[in-house]
């Protein structure tokens, strides 16, 4: 079995990563698994959780008042789930949720917090990572709500 | 080319005779509701005699001349392209047969037109629409059915107009080729005479059976040539055509296009009256019965907002873009499309512009650096 | 005009062989000739104009073809006047047709290279004869990535196919909608998060991409990212179309008409025209 460390350095998020930042990052990290169907986080939850997906597929929903669920984002193998936990005040905006096997490693988002503020240089790896990542979806976001596709006559 | 003769008054009505007899419809200049326009005539009689055209930036007057000049003005508001390519015709009619149907091209008829005073600057726009019409991969049958036994004699502009440019487009003012005929309308104190060149076979064979026609003398050749100078010096518009693709291209967000925009009509009459533009539409129509169908095809217009339209809406929707895509598309992308540019210097899109818009002025502003663009130090 | 030349602004008749419903808004017609000049080569990404008697005529890009001669197919999506009354016709009805224009996908060009497809909604229709191409000759190309977006699952066209495509020809196709209720297993978030999901070679791939012009405009900046360079990218423009052969001006784009000079274009030809607001 892969340790815990090769698969963060494998994963695409974390690419490259310092060994010195690898080793700190490891020490928030453990491997979780999610059934399909299973809830992994909820809008307005404290945000302590910060995922690397591995394998499977997670579902980003809203819930508007009395509708069903609607489904914004999927994510899936080689990408993230969750920023939340970098900025205040650390609230979760959708809810996750297994849509089939997932396989993750799982940080601890108060621990990840804790080692950027005593090294900034660690804060600014992670930011640094994340932003394209938060930019992608502000970018897709903007498509969506464009409704390319829809009947505009 | 052969030598130039010189003909008189008497022998121009000759050639108009001449030409019926060879089954020629004529179409020449006259005054019709206070304009010169190109319309059938008959004889000399039809023509202006005596007339000529003010032309301004959104100004048309018909002026009485001192002289009896036959033809002393420039163009027509209305340019020839309307008998070459109809502003208006049926391309097929379609019947219903229960759930059938069948689809039946409208027969082609071959009207042989004469165009008598046309302007160097109106051949060469009748060679641009040479080129869009007849001599890329498809053919547009009217255009060629009308094109093919079209006679030309051709004027030299004894006099520059006031929105003309053709010297800067390389057009005019003397006709150099595309014509059976030219006529140099030259007025002297007692003598009002036409020096004639040729420039086909079918122009010679015509010229030939004029009984005055005389060669022409050195003095008379050098007359025509005078005047021509003249009227090249005289050019009431300039454009400078230099790089002028590359600085339009360049351009395309320049803030010009939004001052011009203000002033825009989107009234189309600079599409109407050039005498390149060649954008058409099909509408289909139907009668009551739902059994029989047609397709009529219009002159379309780059200004209209359902120019551009696709399921979702205009992809031009603003008189901007609607007057850049026109522009751009006569001074530039013309070019690329067919080796030309789409301009002649004819001066009608200044003239018949209702608020005077004048391209030349747009060019000239656009080369100018973009006062939004200059940086503060 | 020698008589036997058909005027290319005249149509020929067509009769409906064949109707099937695609999704809640479009349908595809199988077309079989009714008269003796027939269309029997088409190259990938051309289109035909497509008359419903009395109503008019509509630019529709063919999307397949059946294996019998003179039998094309076309995929249309109910958004007007005309595409509603081909909506209304069944098998047996007759329309007009002219055709084919416009420029195809580069289907030489692919050999011994990677292809990404990538299409949004309806743009799948006129890939497909690209895809069916590809097929046909898989062993002349590397890796096949088909990247598919759409609004909702019940926009996805040829669905059918996708297990075909994957199984027997090992195309990786990847599907996304915009959004999704619950029972869709699938992927949310638009076309270009599919990018980074596939596999190719970014040195040597052909790109072709189908769908409105925004999706377009992303897709290129995620191949771009993803390493590929313009000149590989191939796009298709949609314009106002009357004439189709290039006389009524309504399809200019810059330099272009998008009926003779397109409706496929070179990324890299178009490019300062595409990213010109309202050109």
């Amino acid at each position: 079995m892969k340790s815990l460390q090769s698969i963060i350095e494998n994963h695409p998020f974390f690419k490259g990563l310092e060994p010195r930042f690898l080793e700190l990052v490891t020490g928030c990290a453990s491997n979780v698994r999610f059934e399909a169907g299973q809830p992994i986080f909820r809008q307005g939850d404290e945000a302590n959780q910060f995922y690397l997906i591995r394998q499977g597929k997670v579902a980003l929903e809203v819930c508007p008042p009395n509708c069903e669920p609607i489904v914004v984002q999927t994510t899936s193998d080689g990408e993230i789930l969750g920023w939340a936990w970098i900025v205040p005040p650390y609230h979760y905006h959708c809810d996750a949720i297994a849509t089939e096997l997932t396989r993750a490693i799982q940080f601890d988002g108060q621990c990840l917090r804790k080692k950027c503020q005593e090294d900034h240089s660690l804060g600014y790896t992670m930011l640094s990572r994340l932003l394209p990542v938060i930019g992608q979806t502000m970018e897709a976001t903007q498509l969506q709500l464009t409704d390319v596709y829809g009947n505009r006559s | 080319m052969d030598k130039p003769s010189t003909i008189n008054k008497t022998n121009l009505n000759q050639l108009f005779a001449e030409l019926n007899q060879h089954g020629y419809q004529i179409i020449g200049p006259t005054i019709r509701g206070e304009a010169i326009v190109y319309d059938r005539i008959s004889s000399i009689d039809d023509l202006p005699e005596g007339w000529t055209d003010e032309q301004q930036p959104g100004h048309y007057r018909l002026k009485k001349r001192s002289d009896k000049a036959l033809f002393g003005f420039n163009v027509s508001p209305h340019s020839w392209k309307q008998f070459l390519h109809p502003p208006e015709r049926k391309l097929w009619t379609a019947e219903k047969n229960g759930s059938n149907f069948k689809i039946t091209p409208e027969k082609l008829e071959n009207p042989k037109f004469a165009f008598i005073g046309i302007r160097s600057c109106e051949l060469h726009a009748i060679a641009i629409q040479d080129k869009v019409f007849i001599q890329g991969p498809h053919i547009d049958s009217v255009y060629q059915i009308h094109r093919k036994d079209l006679f030309t004699v051709a004027v030299n502009c004894g006099q520059a107009g006031g929105t003309c440019f053709c010297v800067s487009m390389n057009t005019g003012p003397k006709a150099n080729s595309g014509f059976d005929l030219s006529l140099t309308e030259i007025l002297e104190e007692n003598r009002h005479y036409f020096l004639v060149e040729t420039g086909s076979g079918r122009g010679r064979s015509i010229l030939e059976n004029l009984n005055d026609k005389k060669p022409a003398e050195n003095k008379e050749i050098q007359s025509a040539e005078k005047i021509m100078t003249e009227t090249s010096k005289n050019m009431g518009r300039f454009l400078n055509t230099e790089g002028i693709k590359e600085t339009l291209y360049e351009n395309l967000e320049h803030t010009r296009w939004e001052d011009v925009a203000k002033r825009c009509l989107s009234c189309a009459n600079c599409t109407m009256a050039c005498p390149t533009c060649f954008c058409s539409t099909v509408e289909d129509v139907t009668d009551i019965t739902g059994d029989h169908a047609e397709r009529w095809q219009k002159w379309d217009s780059c200004f209209t907002m359902d120019f551009t339209y696709i399921h979702g809406g205009h992809v031009r929707h603003s008189t901007k873009s609607q007057y850049r895509q026109w522009l751009t598309h006569k001074l530039a992308s013309w070019i690329d499309q067919f080796d030309s540019s789409g301009c002649v210097g004819c001066g009608r899109c200044i003239t018949w512009c209702p608020v005077g818009i004048d391209l030349t002025e747009e060019v000239a502003a656009i080369r100018k650096p973009d006062k939004s663009k200059t940086d503060y130090n | 005009m020698s008589n036997n030349v058909h005027d290319p602004m005249v149509p020929q008749i067509y009769e409906v062989t064949k109707r099937i419903r695609e999704t809640h808004d479009s349908f595809s017609l199988y077309l079989e000739s009714k008269s003796n000049s027939v269309i029997s080569n088409f190259g990938p990404g051309q289109f035909n104009m497509i008359y419903a008697f009395g109503v008019g005529e509509v630019p529709i890009s063919i999307s397949g073809q059946v294996e019998k001669f003179g039998h094309l197919i076309h995929t249309i999506r109910n958004v007007g006047t005309v595409t509603s009354a081909l909506n209304a016709l069944k098998k047996g009805h007759k329309l007009g047709l002219r055709g084919p224009f416009g420029s195809s996908w580069p289907i030489e060009k692919c050999k011994k290279q990677d292809v990404v497809l990538i299409a949004g909604g309806i743009g799948l229709a006129p890939l497909r004869p690209a895809i069916y191409a590809l097929l046909k000759e898989r062993d002349q190309f590397g890796e096949i990535a088909v990247l598919y977006g759409a609004r909702h699952p019940t926009d996805l066209l040829f669905t059918k196919e996708f297990e075909n495509w994957r199984g027997k020809y090992g195309v990786q196709v990847k599907v996304t909608v915009d959004t999704a209720d619950r029972e869709w297993k699938g992927n949310v978030g638009v076309v270009t998060t599919l990018v980074p999901r596939v596999s190719f070679d970014p040195n040597n791939t052909i790109a072709m991409i189908c769908g409105p012009e925004i999706m377009m405009k992303f897709s290129v900046l995620s191949l771009k990212q993803s390493g590929m360079s313009e000149e590989n990218i191939f796009i298709t423009m949609e314009r106002n179309m009357k004439c189709a052969i290039g006389f009524c001006g309504h399809c200019q784009f810059g330099p272009a008409f998008v009926c003779k000079d397109g409706p496929v274009f070179s990324y890299n030809n178009i490019k300062p025209f595409f990213e010109t607001r309202d050109f």
